[in-house]
């Protein structure tokens, strides 16, 4: 329990408390969708969409907030304290800034990186009229063009939409249900955000055919102004605890062929008196047992 | 004629299937970089700039048929992990994900250990060991098992007891009823009192801060008020130096570095302390066998790594020897400061290394 001045007086208020404090691991980062004091009506189309994709892991909020999150960081703080969330995206529109959307993380409630990207071009999902996925599906993320790895301002922003689209952390996925793709193309100092709905088709083999067809929302970006953390902010926050590390299991070892091999250790045991098979061949004849007694036990004689 | 055409409609139609569903393959210059945990996949082609400069649906097209080749690769790779029926036979097929490999930052700092509470620290030092306790007891008066504490608990309904007591030596007068009541409500009010100590004390070593100075009510332990005390004597003009001093505080004026630069000695002060060591110098200089025993200083050495190692220890194992095996164990060593102090020994082959 953190050191609060009221301690929680419910098993409810408590649990509340639970839930937010620092976890070795973590539970999935909520985002938040703010409107600008001037957003117009495609930033809050952006907004609503990608509302859409993140449920249940997001909050929008409907009333205009004025802030510039890129002057003054604190209102983004405190409603990232109060929900909880991790995650922003902050739509805004202006004559400087058309279509302006600040995509940005936190660290401990404190803003990590921002970036703000321009909308060039926007189509919603109701545009598109084509069968959608179900709300909550974990989404296949891939990022083309080498842009992603030699720019560093590109760098975080690849970081940081993984870390916005990801979703729930999973140990296992059903096959069937793997619907949603999200692709990121950077090229020409853009980037091409689409979405598409997979359809598993039968090919020869048992890997299917991938088939897709448009369906979520999909924009042009366009990179503008960055604020990014520095370089050990971001180790710092990069530092997993060391109770994460899958603990090693002494005397087990695997071979290239997946197979586990394991030591184990028997005391020692008297190899002339193990229960072996009984085999009824090989069963010693009275003959021989007396030959090896030698002749100490003879044959009782019955009294009369 | 029209039969021939549709029999050639079907049949080319029949060979584009028969391709569709024969090329799950893709081909890429850069393999691409997978991190299934997250479903992810990363891919290094340089796209077409050239092509997807011009706007309208060509460049959808194109950026569709690049989703599909890298869509593809992903899920053949997903496809390839183990994976079983999951809920019987009839179940769908479910793939076990590996762990994710992209490192994504923390949301919160990782959380800190608390620091052992006074009794933890006792009871580490002691040795005492939590005993495993059965949560229902045995009530010989209501002939049933009872909780140990709580609701219906065994020892009876304690604001039900018709019976109190009055112990040897307590004064005839007094209430017993109402000594009971007050003492518990003591004891409840120490306990809380100690609870939240040990969470203020936890609360500090987490975040670092320096506690605010002086309580508001006037109850602050004693290194608050000897820190307070020495803010307060350094925040004079000259910094501390003529203050007049408490009857048992240290003679000396703390240091500003905390005792890390070095300290001169004045340049005309002692003389006799000056001669004898310079003469001590001399001494030294002119010694034929070394100042330094290497044997001595070796074992020196190793006895502080193993009291380290041992000090590691005594959070993991607990000493069954207690204080008085543990002081026994340790013979009285006095401390022995440099090598340079002492008589040398007969050392005749390490005095003609270090000669030589």
């Amino acid at each position: 329990l953190t050191y609060c001045y009221r301690k929680p007086k419910t098993k409810r208020a408590k649990r509340f408390l639970e839930k937010r404090e620092p976890k070795l691991n973590e539970n999935t980062k909520n985002a938040m969708l703010i409107k600008g004091g001037n957003a117009n009506l495609t930033v809050t189309e952006v907004l609503k969409d990608i509302y859409a994709v993140k449920k249940p892991f997001a909050v929008l909020y409907k009333r205009k907030n004025v802030t510039r999150p890129f002057e003054d960081q604190t209102s983004l703080e405190f409603f990232s304290k109060k929900s909880d969330c991790s995650l922003f995206l902050f739509g805004s529109h202006n004559k400087k800034r058309p279509n302006n959307l600040i995509i940005g993380r936190m660290f401990d409630y404190h803003v990590l990186d921002m970036i703000e990207l321009g909308i060039e071009k926007f189509v919603s999902l109701k545009d598109i009229k084509n069968s959608k996925c179900p709300e909550g599906t974990k989404p296949m993320l891939i990022f083309a063009g080498d842009v992603f790895d030699v720019n560093e301002e590109y760098r975080r922003l690849k970081s940081l939409l993984i870390d916005f689209f990801r979703g729930p952390t999973v140990p296992s996925i059903r096959l069937a249900g793997l619907e949603y793709v999200l692709h990121f193309t950077a090229v020409d100092g853009k980037i091409y955000m689409r979405s598409y709905k997979v359809l598993l088709k039968k090919s020869g083999c048992k890997i299917p055919r991938i088939e897709l067809e448009e369906m979520g929302p999909s924009l042009d970006l366009v990179m503008r102004r960055t604020h990014l953390a520095s370089d050990d902010l971001y180790k710092l926050s990069l530092k997993q605890p060391k109770g994460l590390k899958p603990k090693k299991k002494k005397n087990i070892s695997h071979d290239v062929f997946g197979t586990t091999y394991g030591r184990v250790h028997m005391q020692k045991q008297d190899l002339s008196k193990l229960q072996t098979r009984k085999m009824k061949g090989l069963k010693k004849r009275p003959a021989e047992k007396r030959a090896e007694d030698g002749g100490a036990t003879p044959k009782k004689s019955k009294s009369a | 004629m029209a039969a021939v055409r549709v029999e050639a409609v079907l049949a080319a139609a029949e060979e584009q299937e028969a391709e569709k569903r024969r090329s799950i393959t893709v081909e890429k210059e850069l393999e691409l970089e997978y991190d299934l945990g997250n479903l992810l996949a990363v891919d290094r082609n340089p796209p077409p700039a050239a092509a997807l400069r011009g706007a309208g649906p060509r460049r959808e097209a194109l950026l569709q048929a690049l989703a599909r080749d890298n869509t593809q690769l992903l899920v053949s790779r997903l496809w390839e992990l183990p994976a079983e029926r999951a809920g019987g036979a009839g179940g769908p097929l479910v793939a076990q994900l590996p762990e994710p490999t992209f490192r994504l930052p923390r949301e919160k700092p990782p959380p800190k250990p608390r620091p052992p509470t006074r009794w933890e620290q006792f009871a580490r030092l002691k040795g005492i060991r939590r005993k495993k306790k059965t949560s229902l007891v045995w009530d010989e008066q209501a002939k049933e098992w009872r909780r140990r504490w709580g609701y219906r608990r065994a020892g009876g309904d304690p604001s039900r007891a018709w019976l109190a007591e009055v112990p040897a030596g307590a004064d005839p007068e007094e209430d017993q009823f109402a000594r009971l009541r007050r003492e518990k409500r003591e004891r409840v009010a120490r306990n809380e009192l100690n609870r939240l100590r040990n969470l203020a004390r936890a609360h500090r070593a987490g975040s670092a801060v320096p506690a605010a100075p002086l309580h508001p009510t006037g109850h602050q332990d004693r290194d608050e008020l000897r820190r307070v005390a020495r803010v307060a004597r350094v925040s004079t003009a000259s910094l501390g130096r003529f203050q007049p001093r408490l009857p048992k505080e240290s003679a000396e004026p703390p240091s500003r570095s905390g005792g890390k630069k070095r300290r001169f000695e004045p340049l005309l002060g002692n003389l006799a302390a000056e001669r004898s060591r310079q003469l001590e110098l001399l001494r030294d200089m002119g010694r034929k066998k070394p100042v330094l025993d290497i044997t001595r200083a070796v074992n020196k050495q190793l006895r502080q790594e193993e009291a380290e190692a041992a000090a590691a220890n005594k959070g993991k194992k607990q000493s069954k020897r207690g204080k008085r095996g543990r002081r026994q164990q340790r013979p009285g060593r006095s401390g022995k400061k440099s090598g340079a102090r002492r008589q040398p020994q007969q050392q005749k082959a390490a005095g003609g290394g270090v000669g030589g």
